[in-house]
């Protein structure tokens, strides 16, 4: 072994340690931030460590470092200003958009090295050899168009660019995508027997086979599909590392795959479905028009924001229960401004936070964050569920399944045994709401029908800025 | 690298990446998620082993530099985007009261 070898050996070796530290890191809040970084530091230290050993074996042409710098300051500055620039609430179309980014990379990779094999590492040009070469580069080509295709649809889909066509919630998109499948693996057949040119047929299918798989899934269940095209992209990753022959990749690409899936399996859970049921039963609301699950509100109680300020000042203990309606609402800094006046009242103030509060696991809480609410009074589910019953009031501001008795109690609700929290336990529940619409899923929602619910008609941001205001005029918070 | 070896690279690293998570407080999954996104643009690193290679083939270099900027897009923005997510809970100790 030369110089150049073993310092790459050692670099990608510590690259490696610091990238599974860092991924360990990561899911701790306390080391959550420096995890990052010191992933970051790894990434930069593998790519060091690449270009050293090239210019200290082969040597990198001026020609190639052209185009290496033209590469990277294009995706760098992109990435860069569109990580700096997006808003918080739109972080899971975001994080979709890179995941797509990193599946067509290996889709790249994998189709320059198909078109234009390597030269060097192959001359010893025997079968096996090239079997596993075709192999990988398949495999790459496949996870990475279904990767990118995929990715891009949920991401459309979560701004609102894609709705969900009505033929594709019908049996006939099985047969499509089977169609589509039958034919990757046809082109792949046809790779491995020598014919280049069905490359092509390869990228068009898989592709269009991440499209056919993600474009039925419901809103509802994005979260957990962009989760599993991130394990996606990791596998894409260590496919490629097969086909350029780098251990790193593999180790880098295999970790994310399978800590992506471990990420999704726990994301089901909290949301009562399984992964066969997400990517397979199409949306959830398209099942429950189908079925009786819905029904009409026969005892509603609507309220004026006024009366609710009332309840609000004689409690002594109010738990906030946040949904996505308030991010999009943007009210989250209002309900700050209000739940601050509560406290200056001596009132105690808790925000539960469903699993899958937002659009994604822990979106909630990086919004209420951001709105600087302390840490502390974020309480999970399981955590703030036995305080409901010692509850004064509870403010639910846009979230509604997660919030449905019917999850408990009606063993033919779609939504039975999902975990929810326990607000009908409190003594008065608020429901702030634009109208009666029903949540995510589509069903109706049995706490607003309960004696102890009433309803505050109106959007969270106004009626939360109308609230500080009758607050104001009680006196409450002003010392 | 025999074939053999790299599978056996391929298990172990699977089976760190399912040892590494283990228990997530539901806190850290979106900043984990978009984290772990940015590691799997690590394909930079086949990006930059194929314009190394290419020796003067234009398109493949092109293909190499596309592949790079999109690789580097995920592994840039990813980084940033995660940092800001988690800057906002280190943030909190000085807000208390």
């Amino acid at each position: 072994m030369n110089l150049p070898v073993i310092i790459k050996f050692v670099i990608d070796l510590l690259a490696v340690l610091l990238l599974a530290l860092g991924i360990k890191g990561l899911s701790k809040v306390k080391s959550a931030r420096d995890a990052n970084r010191l992933a970051a530091f790894a990434m930069s230290l593998s790519v060091v460590g690449l270009l050293s050993y090239y210019l200290g074996t082969s040597g990198i042409a001026i020609q190639s470092w052209i185009w290496i710098i033209i590469g990277s300051i294009i995706g760098s500055l992109f990435g860069a200003i569109l990580a700096k620039k997006v808003p918080m609430t739109s972080m899971p179309e975001t994080v979709a958009l890179f995941n797509g980014c990193g599946g067509m990379s290996s889709l790249l990779v994998a189709l320059g090295v198909a078109i234009f094999p390597i030269s060097g590492g192959q001359e010893n040009f025997d079968f096996f050899k090239s079997l596993i070469n075709e192999v990988s580069i398949s495999v790459s080509i496949f996870v990475g168009a279904i990767t990118f295709t995929g990715s891009i649809v949920a991401m459309a889909k979560l701004q609102g660019w894609l709705s969900t066509p009505g033929w594709t919630q019908s049996k006939v998109r099985h047969f499509v995508n089977i169609v589509f499948a039958v034919a990757s693996l046809i082109a792949f057949f046809d790779l491995i027997n020598g014919n280049t040119s069905s490359i092509w047929l390869l990228v068009i299918v898989s592709s269009l086979l991440g499209i056919g798989v993600t474009l039925p899934i419901g809103g509802a269940d994005m979260p957990v599909v962009i989760s599993l095209l991130n394990s996606y992209s990791g596998i894409a990753a260590a496919a490629a590392g097969f086909v350029v022959d780098s251990q790193l990749l593999i180790v880098a690409g295999a970790m994310v795959g399978a800590a992506g899936l471990i990420l999704t399996q726990v994301m089901c859970k909290g949301m009562n479905r399984s992964l066969v049921s997400v990517l397979f039963g199409g949306s959830l609301s398209a099942q429950i028009t189908a079925s009786s699950g819905s029904g009409e509100y026969t005892n509603i109680t609507s309220c004026s924001v006024e009366e609710c300020a009332l309840t609000l000042e004689a409690a002594n203990k109010v738990i906030i229960v946040p949904g996505y309606g308030l991010a999009v609402a943007q009210a989250q800094h209002t309900l700050r401004e209000v739940t601050k006046k509560l406290e200056q009242n001596g009132i105690e103030v808790v925000y539960a936070i469903h699993p899958v509060a937002g659009r994604m696991p822990g979106h909630m809480n990086v919004l209420l964050a951001e709105a600087d609410v302390p840490y502390e009074q974020l309480k999970e589910m399981d955590v703030v569920n036995p305080d409901f019953p010692a509850t004064d009031v509870v403010l639910v501001l846009g979230a509604n399944d997660v919030v449905n008795p019917q999850a408990k109690n009606d063993s033919s609700s779609p939504l039975y045994g999902m975990p929810v929290l326990d607000v009908q336990e409190a003594r008065t529940v608020f429901v702030i709401k634009r109208g009666m619409s029903a949540g995510y899923s589509g069903i109706k929602n049995d706490l607003f029908d309960l004696p102890n619910t009433s309803m505050v008609f109106g959007d969270a941001k106004k009626v939360l800025n109308d609230l500080i205001g009758e607050l104001k005029d009680l006196g409450v918070g002003e010392k | 690298m025999s074939f053999i070896s790299l599978l056996w690279v391929l298990l172990l690293g699977s089976l760190l990446g399912l040892e590494l998570i283990g228990k997530v407080p539901p806190t850290l999954h979106t900043p984990l998620m978009s984290g772990a996104n940015a590691i799997s643009g690590i394909t930079m690193l086949a990006a930059l082993t194929l314009i190394v290679k290419a020796e003067g083939n234009v398109p493949l270099l092109i293909i190499g530099s596309v592949s790079l900027g999109f690789a580097l897009f995920n592994v840039v923005g990813g980084f940033f985007v995660t940092d800001r997510m988690l800057a906002m809970f280190s943030r909190k100790p000085s807000n208390k009261k």
